[in-house]
């Protein structure tokens, strides 16, 4: 026998009250998993975004439209080295349940702005070839079955063609993967041109622009000019840093972050209370035990040690069962549901679970612990 | 006194209880010789359990010394204290305080977590001492699976695993029947007369007191000494 398999014994001699204790703490570490999962899986746009990609957009609200004019004057300003534009097409395929996260784009340079697509060169060229071509994130291929060289109909719940159809027919001509697993790729994108053709309004508008600069240190001066070229114009903009702009729109959401700690922290006071009785009330029942301990030589600080790795112990199986259920129930999320692909669960995520399971277990142990170690052993003896 | 294996020196034990101080001790002397049997008799509350509590070690006296094997213990800290209970002291208790979800063998091998042996080592301590208890055949039984008198040779496999010098035993048949208490005390007697263990036994029954060399009766915090088996 060893010191930690009489913790072990110890433990589990009330099987019945540790294991809806062990269950209680799995479902705290399962909440935690599955929303750090989520909120990490929100986030991961804004982790990734490119330090040197500015997004501009009308001032009013970025769904409004600005001229595609603004592009070529755009790309004049100093320091200003690529300009993409991008329109929001609100796609669905089939059914509006099967939403689509789909947009026109300017190919050519918009590709060249975001390396962390991959997209074989044939596949490319045969994009920028076919003005009806589509090129498909992987999450989406993935979910429908798509392959290039299929021709699929996209709806849109915005617009409408000339002809009144809302339905858009295109040629897949490239599967898009990501340089890493976080990179969405839960998207669609066909040409602009094709696009502005058959759209019965709109005109001579994009819905916002994406540009490359060369030199990240000039972003704060290039935003202010670009801003100030369009200022006192119908379509006023307003140019931010990617990832800011992709913080404001995951905040449209809510607070995800807020709600995770809530939630999170809200399970954790429970859990930390329901353990904390438990271990308070498992040191009261051993009062006699632990006096024979120490009678046969166990210090103080040994029996301090006793009762904490108990507590430490329980949290650890209790925290461990319930991140492995999170990481198996995120993964099989992110393989079923194409907008939460990039769902995981981290190794940043497991890192916090592990320091919550140590800080459970510090707390809900540490008084019963100081208990223990300070039973008197004439007194707890001198009860029989 | 050089043969002397535990020496108290003027002792006095005072408790607090509520307002009022109780004197238990005052002035107490006492030598007890290496392997000596001592049954200690006397009416509840004369101290006698506060008397085994301060030659274990697991209490201090108010006042005086306590030397054992010629060192000084009453002066030592509680994790010194611990340490020379774990090295020096085997306890036997009346309801024998086994851990109720550690088999005889584990519940043997506690004291042994405290001593840098190894497994192995471990393993053949735990077996010679459920041997010298007769106890081997029940190793891997827990204590609710053991008769009354084999849970207490359980208790006193575990007081002599690690080889103290002393064995501290307070009531150890008192929650036995006739028969079985006969064979737990033979058993004290022969870890006495065998194996040389000293021996203080706190008891209230004169029969029991018969297997000692020697019976001190206390009263009122003093000893009075009577050779009942002379």
């Amino acid at each position: 026998m060893t010191f930690l398999q009489l913790i072990r014994k110890n433990l589990f001699r009330k099987k019945l009250r540790t294991t809806l204790t062990v269950v209680s703490i799995f479902i705290a570490f399962l909440i935690f998993g599955i929303l750090a999962s989520f909120q990490s899986s929100m986030n991961a746009g804004v982790d990734l975004a490119g330090a040197d990609r500015l997004i501009v957009t009308n001032k009013i609200n970025f769904t409004l439209p600005m001229p595609i004019a603004y592009v070529a004057r755009t790309a004049a300003v100093p320091g200003v080295q690529r300009v993409a534009h991008a329109s929001w097409f609100g796609g669905y395929y089939q059914e509006p349940r099967n939403f689509l996260v789909a947009f026109a784009i300017d190919p050519a340079p918009y590709l060249d702005i975001y390396p962390e697509y991959i997209l074989p060169p044939a596949q490319r060229e045969a994009f920028l070839r076919d003005r009806t071509g589509l090129l498909v994130g992987k999450a989406v291929a993935d979910a429908y079955g798509w392959k290039v060289g299929d021709r699929v109909p996209i709806k849109s719940n915005i617009w409408r063609q000339k002809n009144k159809s809302d339905t858009w027919t295109f040629n897949i001509s490239g599967i898009i993967t990501g340089k890493e697993t976080r990179v969405d790729t839960n998207f669609v994108m066909f040409q602009y041109e094709y696009f502005k053709e058959t759209r019965d309004v709109g005109g001579d508008t994009v819905g916002w622009m994406i540009l490359k600069t060369a030199d990240t240190k000039e972003n704060e001066r290039i935003m202010r000019d670009i801003d100030a070229l369009f200022a006192n114009s119908p379509f006023e903009t307003e140019t931010k840093t990617e990832q800011a702009f992709n913080k404001a729109f995951i905040e449209m959401m809510g607070d995800i972050g807020s709600i995770v700690l809530y939630v999170v922290g809200a399970a954790f006071i429970t859990i930390l209370l329901v353990v904390g009785n438990t271990m308070m009330l498992t040191v009261r029942e051993r009062t006699n035990e632990i006096a024979v301990l120490k009678t046969i030589g166990f210090t103080a600080q040994r029996v301090f040690a006793l009762v904490l790795g108990e507590s430490m112990l329980l949290a650890l199986i209790g925290g461990v069962l319930g991140v492995l259920a999170a990481f198996l129930i995120t993964s099989a999320i992110a393989q079923s549901v194409s907008v939460l692909a990039t769902m995981t669960l981290t190794l940043d995520t497991a890192i916090i679970a592990f320091v919550l399971m140590a800080l459970l277990g510090l707390l809900t142990g540490l008084l019963p612990a100081i208990r223990a170690m300070n039973i008197d052993v004439v007194t707890a003896l001198g009860r029989k | 006194m050089s043969d002397a294996l535990i020496v108290l020196k003027n002792i006095a034990k005072r408790y607090t209880r509520g307002k009022q101080q109780v004197r238990i001790f005052d002035h107490l002397d006492m030598a007890i010789p290496k392997q000596d049997f001592v049954a200690v008799m006397g009416p509840s509350g004369s101290g006698k359990t506060t008397l085994l509590n301060l030659l274990g070690g697991i209490d201090k006296p108010s006042e005086g010394e306590i030397a054992f094997d010629g060192k000084r213990m009453d002066d030592l800290s509680e994790s010194k204290l611990a340490a020379f209970r774990a090295a020096n002291v085997g306890f036997v208790f009346q309801f024998y305080n086994l851990m109720p979800m550690l088999t005889a063998a584990q519940n043997v091998e506690l004291p042994l977590l405290l001593t840098k042996l190894g497994p192995k080592a471990r393993r053949e301590r735990v077996n010679t001492a459920l041997s010298i208890v007769n106890l081997a055949d029940r190793a891997r039984h827990k204590p609710s699976e053991l008769s009354g008198g084999q849970q207490q040779r359980v208790a006193i496999a575990r007081a002599i695993v690690s080889d103290p010098k002393l064995m501290l035993c307070d009531e150890p048949t008192g929650d036995l029947d006739r028969e079985t208490a006969e064979e737990i005390l033979s058993m004290l007697q022969t870890l006495n007369r065998d194996l040389g263990k000293t021996i203080v036994m706190v008891t209230h029954d004169p029969e029991a007191a018969r297997y000692a060399k020697r019976t001190l009766h206390l009263d009122k915090g003093h000893f009075v000494e009577k050779d009942l088996n002379a």
